[in-house]
């Protein structure tokens, strides 16, 4: 069995959630060591943080890896790793960035947005995904027999939090050779503070594309008036500039934690639900399968632009 | 400037209810409504706007069969020049890598100094573009949501996590990955189809392109779909039942139970 590893992500000297994640897909791969990958420049307290939970950690710390610049991070793990490795990678802005090329790069085979991993049956690791928005789930095979890389799902696998390993911490600065590069990082633009902060908000009336048209949102608006709540949205509403960037939950967007959170006509797409950290869930669809209704407390099958219509009436008598 | 950009023909799902067929292994095909994949619309718009300011091209392609002729004429009536269809049937069954192999092939026909596919299509991999990049040995920008050209390279913009944006310079030939809401893409109407229908849009076989039959298609695919099926639900919601009037009543209840009404 190849040797299995995890790249640990962490900003500002924090290790992200999903180095407790990964640890817990490299085992449902095959059992034996799942050995950690830190890179950075002046990261030895992330190492170390990485060795509760890994058994063995490789550090690659040079300056030029000061910005996770996926292009330079993919050379050099090309140098590093021996081939036929697997390789995991938390499925977000960067893993969308290194994975696809580095499976080309390492001449592995590659799958992105694993939702769960079901064992390994030869050179075949069983994978479930999703399509269609999580409405239905797929079970895929990878062939392995070259290497994988393989993006995990944020939040998908129940994480690893006993922080019990003392791994050993390899450095291999030195192997990292040339890394120079075609993609210059510049620099991080914060997104402008809106007019409203949702994140603030103890009541959320959250419209995504089932309000249909820029005309419906004023229902939502009505509605929320009524409730004494702040209307947010999904990312599509945002794409349609119905309304503005500083409403739309999700990991593109805010995280939210309201005392209630209403999503009407939002499918529950796991980029939405990432922006939802607690608070009771009501959720409206017209279809009964969305997978919203997996998540929410409570659900209810309607149209919303007959039902939000039909309930601001009754609240307000 | 020339640019390629890459174009899939998807299952719509804002016209579709995806239901599993009664075989419990598929999904259900018949009178599937098909597209073009959300983010592809918004790299072909970026690409026309490209072009209207710094002059150039616009070429769409799509790997697929006679069916996907109509998502070609649609990116055209939007503004792209040129069309190509690449087809055989050694193409079908092939995972994201094959697609990219097929696409390095079409690149090598051409002239581009920029390719660009959407961030991510139906099954959600985001995978092609990147793939096609490390392939030609050219650099690669996931999530795109700007693009500014400049003398000979491009500053451009990364969407990465909670809003932020990432900015890069970047050397020409490279490959973007376009992400949503990056620009807002044109409305075409039937007319507008229509008065490209009939160019003509050339055919590309793995001959055609150089493509290595064995290195593409089912058998090429490490990645292979075994079956759909539905999640076993966990706790799910309680579902409220009844008249619409009686529904909003439970609601009333809820909610002031919960903190959701002032
Ligand atoms: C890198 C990346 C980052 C992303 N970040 C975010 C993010 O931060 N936030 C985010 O929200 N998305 C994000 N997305 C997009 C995400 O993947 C989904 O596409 C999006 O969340 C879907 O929004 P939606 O639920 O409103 O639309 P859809 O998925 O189209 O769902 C619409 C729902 O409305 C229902 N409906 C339709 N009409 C009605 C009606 N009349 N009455 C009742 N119900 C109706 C439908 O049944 C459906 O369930 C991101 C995607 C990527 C690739
Ligand atoms: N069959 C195809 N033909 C042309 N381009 C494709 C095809 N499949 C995927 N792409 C491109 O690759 C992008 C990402 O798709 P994927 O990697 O499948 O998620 C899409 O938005 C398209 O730009």
């Amino acid at each position: 069995m190849a040797q299995i590893y995890a790249y640990i992500e962490h900003h500002d000297g924090v290790l992200d959630d999903t180095a407790m994640e990964l640890v817990v897909a490299g085992k449902k791969i095959a059992a034996g060591p799942v050995t950690a990958i830190v890179t950075g420049s002046g990261i030895d307290a992330v190492a170390s943080e990485a060795a509760k939970i890994y058994p063995e950690v490789i550090k690659i710390d040079t300056p030029a890896l000061a910005y996770p610049n996926a292009e330079v991070i993919r050379k050099a793990l090309v140098n590093i790793l021996p081939s036929g490795a697997i390789v995991l990678l938390p499925h977000g802005p960067f893993g969308m960035d290194l994975g696809p090329g580095l499976s080309i790069k390492m001449d592995s085979s590659f799958a992105s947005d694993i939702v769960d991993i079901e064992g390994t049956d030869g050179n075949l690791v069983k994978l479930i995904r999703q399509e269609f928005g999580g409405v239905v789930s797929v079970h895929v095979t990878s062939d392995i027999s070259s290497g994988a890389v393989l993006c995990v799902r944020p939040g998908a696998m129940a994480p690893d939090e006993s922080k019990s390993a003392s791994g050993k911490i390899t450095d291999k600065s030195g192997d990292a050779g040339d890394l120079s590069a075609n993609r210059k990082f510049l620099e991080i633009v914060e997104p402008e503070a809106g007019d409203v902060d949702i994140t603030k908000a103890d009541v959320l009336v959250s419209i995504g594309r089932g309000i249909e048209d820029q005309e419906n949102i004023g229902i939502a608006q009505e509605l929320a008036d009524a409730m004494g709540a702040v209307v947010s949205c999904s990312r599509p509403i945002v794409d349609a500039k119905w309304l503005e960037p500083a409403r739309q939950v999700g990991t593109s967007g805010n995280t939210v934690k309201p005392k209630v959170y209403m999503a009407c006509g939002i499918s529950g797409s796991f980029q939405h639900l990432g922006g939802i950290k607690g608070g009771f869930i009501i959720a409206i669809n017209k279809n009964p399968n969305a997978p919203i209704f997996q998540v929410a407390n409570v659900g209810i099958v309607a149209d919303i632009l007959e039902f939000m219509p039909a309930l601001t009436e009754k609240l307000q008598g | 400037m020339e640019i390629l950009v890459c174009v899939k023909r998807v299952p719509d799902t804002a016209e579709n209810e995806i239901e599993m067929n009664s075989a419990g292994n598929d999904i259900e095909r018949d009178d599937l409504v098909y597209s073009v994949n959300e983010w592809d619309n918004y790299a072909v718009e970026e690409a026309i706007q490209i072009v209207d300011k710094v002059g150039g091209s616009v070429t769409v392609v799509t790997v697929g069969d006679e069916d996907s002729d109509e998502i070609l004429r649609r990116e055209m009536a939007m503004g792209a020049e040129k069309g190509l269809l690449a087809t055989d049937d050694a193409f079908s069954g092939s995972d994201c890598k094959g697609i990219a192999t097929i696409l390095k092939g079409v690149v090598a026909k051409g002239q581009y100094d920029l390719i660009m596919t959407g961030a991510q299509a139906d099954e959600g991999y985001g995978a092609v573009g990147g793939m096609l990049a490390a392939m030609m040995d050219v650099p690669y920008a996931s999530l795109v949501n700007k693009v500014d050209v400049q003398d000979g390279k491009l500053v451009i913009g990364r969407e990465i996590q909670g809003g932020s944006q990432e900015m890069n310079e970047i050397t020409l030939p490279c490959v973007l990955s376009i992400q949503t809401g990056i620009n807002e893409p044109r409305y075409v109407g039937i007319r507008g189809i229509r008065k490209v229908s009939s160019v003509e849009i050339p055919e590309l076989s793995a001959s055609d392109l150089g493509v290595d039959a064995g290195s593409v298609g089912e058998a090429a695919a490490k990645v292979k779909k075994v079956d759909y099926f539905v999640p076993e639900k966990g706790e799910g919601a309680e579902m409220l039942e009844g008249s619409t009037d009686e529904i909003i009543e439970k609601l009333i209840e809820i909610l002031k139970a919960n903190g959701g009404l002032k």
